[in-house]
């Protein structure tokens, strides 16, 4: 075991690799351009395959191709890069391929800025592009949770056959931690694709990469075995993270950044006798509803962190199903919530009492 | 005793072909197939189709197959072959898929010289989504969104892929077919095959663009097209080599 300091969008690179994966394509966008960086280093060294397409729009398609060929393949960008990728996408979950993608949010809508954002939020979790669907997505709130999550997230993509995003934010992409690494790298043992399209091979029956069902009857089909799928995957995949929950009366909740400077509003609540607690959705989507509505036992009120205009409050909403009521607070453009204005707004509702 | 002399290649499935009657995709899939089976390389080939009236090539191609979303072929395949490079990768792309939603795809995998085959197949229109201008269709020609003649001033001037990418150092062979008669046709499979050994031999890529007709949408009977593609095509698209690399000359 070394401890190394390292950065966010590094760990992405040095996980995916720990994981696996072989294969990135991708094209430099702000915030997260240490990750082609590191991968332009790291993938030639470790037998790999490094290549910087000429769009993100090209960067999906090769994802694709990858993927359908049989490898675990990577590809990263940022907030408007993402957008240009969701057709891709798209067929990447009509053709079932696994694959990860990373978004490291910066400041929206249109070009925005390079600051760290949350803004991304519906369209990483409610579908992106076109057509019936969810991706698995995780949401990491350290580097050292980045580095443990990028294995998760290759082995959920294949397990499902499904891609999976990773959701960080510009923060969590720049900021150095100290990192635990295992000296040793073992390449762990990737699952067989008997599905991949890679050249028959003595196969009888050619193999097709397809998500084009012409007719409406096998299109359903394909819609209703995604959703039983989805719906595996709610029952055995839902993560999150609790904090200081048990006797909560007021409940903060937020993702990645958020939840860290949520988890400081709780100590220094705590600290002033304010019952908070924190509830950390690992996994945006399968959302972790339950906890939400077990926590409404005892928490009189939720708040919601967001780097955004309130996105994953509708979310916290349909959980809490208005049996408490869920506020919010929240900074966009790429404004970071801080921890004292958060701490003022607990002080607020709980002075003023649930709702 | 009787001998097989002719017969389906085997890199063809036995689904018989959607396309309209004369459309000469029909053709240029058995050309294409034949190729794969001349080489021997049917085990160790994955196709790439488009989207367009070519889009259940899938089902015709006895090789695993991918469907890529429009215009992106160049980077599917360009994944499939970083990938897997000891597979033989070729892309089937219409005039739609690659002259305009893909072209900055085509431009890129050319430029990188991706070890990939493209089959090109210009037909100068829209096939499948009924009959509108192509950037291939030619000046005058009436389609359902020209229909009163490509204008140069309203519409601009047809895309030249040959032209366009043979001057990128990165294409290493670059050719302009036809397949409206039976000479031609059998020159036109000499260029594939070409396109699939400079793949085999690891030098690069290789573009053989297949003048081809579209009898539905030109409002011609099937023999009349041939005709119309030899006329009007040819002189417009002028057939022959426009890059080869020395080592296969």
């Amino acid at each position: 075991m070394s401890k190394v300091l390292m950065k966010g969008n590094e760990a992405i690179g040095e996980g995916a690799i720990r994981a696996g994966c072989r294969h990135f394509f991708g094209y430099p966008i702000t915030p997260q351009s240490e990750l082609p960086h590191y991968l332009a280093k790291r993938m030639p060294e470790v037998g790999g395959v490094f290549l910087q397409a000429e769009s993100e729009v090209s960067s999906i398609n090769m994802v694709y191709g990858a993927a359908g060929a049989g490898v675990r393949v990577m590809t990263s960008s940022s907030s408007p890069g993402i957008s240009l990728m969701q057709e891709g996408i798209s067929y990447l979950v009509g053709a079932e391929l696994p694959c990860v993608i990373v978004n490291v949010m910066r400041g929206g809508p249109g070009l925005g800025n390079i600051a760290p954002a949350q803004g991304d939020y519906f369209q990483s979790v409610k579908g992106g592009g076109h057509g019936d669907y969810k991706l698995i997505v995780l949401a990491p709130a350290s580097v050292q949770e980045i580095i443990d999550m990028m294995q998760l997230a290759f082995d959920l993509a294949d397990k499902y056959r499904t891609p999976v995003m990773v959701l960080g934010d510009g923060i969590l992409g720049q900021m150095m931690e100290p990192v635990e690494l295992d000296d040793e790298v073992t390449v762990p043992e990737i699952p067989a694709r008997p599905w991949a399209a890679s050249g028959l091979k003595g196969r009888e029956k050619p193999n097709v990469i397809n998500s084009l069902y012409i007719v409406p009857e096998e299109c359903e089909k394909l819609n209703q075995r995604l959703f039983a799928k989805y719906a595996a995957i709610t029952a055995a995949e839902t993560r999150w993270e609790e904090y200081r929950l048990a006797d909560a009366e007021i409940v903060l909740t937020g993702f990645g950044t958020c939840a860290r400077i949520a988890k400081s509003v709780v100590d220094k609540a705590r600290a002033e006798g304010i019952k908070a607690g924190l509830i950390r959705p690992i996994t945006l989507w399968p959302f972790p509803a339950e906890v939400y509505a077990k926590a409404t036992a005892h928490a009189e009120q939720f708040l919601c962190v967001e780097m955004s205009m309130g996105q994953m409050v509708e979310d916290v909403k349909l959980a809490v199903n208005g049996k408490r009521p869920v506020h919010f607070y929240g900074r966009s453009g790429g404004m970071v919530p801080l921890a004292r204005d958060v701490l003022a707004e607990v002080r607020k509702l709980v002075a003023g009492g649930a709702k | 005793m009787t001998k097989v002399i002719f017969k389906r290649p085997r890199a063809l499935s036995d689904k018989p072909f959607h396309y309209c009657p004369g459309c000469t995709h029909g053709i240029i899939h058995r050309l294409v197939a034949e190729v794969i089976d001349d080489m021997g390389i049917q085990d160790n080939t994955v196709g790439v189709c488009p989207v367009g009236c070519s889009v259940f090539a899938y089902d015709y191609f006895n090789v695993d197959m991918f469907q890529a979303s429009h215009g992106r072929a160049p980077a599917v395949a360009t994944g499939i072959k970083r990938a897997l490079p000891d597979r033989m990768v070729f892309a089937y792309q219409g005039d739609g898929d690659l002259a305009s939603i893909g072209t900055a795809e085509i431009v890129h995998a050319a430029a990188r010289s991706e070890k990939i085959s493209v089959i090109f197949v210009n037909n100068a229109v829209y096939g499948m989504t009924g009959g509108q201008m192509a950037p291939t269709t030619l000046p005058g020609q009436k389609t359902t969104t020209t229909p009163r003649g490509r204008d140069k001033e309203l519409n601009g001037l047809p895309v030249k892929v040959c032209e366009m990418l043979a001057p990128l150092d990165g294409a290493t062979y670059v050719a302009r077919v036809s397949v409206h008669d039976p000479k031609h046709i059998m020159q036109a499979k000499k260029a594939i095959r070409k396109a699939f050994e400079i793949q085999r031999a690891g030098l690069g890529f290789a573009l053989v663009e297949v003048l081809s007709t579209c009898p539905t949408n030109w409002g011609l009977a099937p023999r009349e097209a041939l005709k119309w593609l030899e006329e009007n095509m040819i002189p417009y698209y002028p057939l022959g080599v426009y890059k080869e690399p020395a080592e296969v000359k």
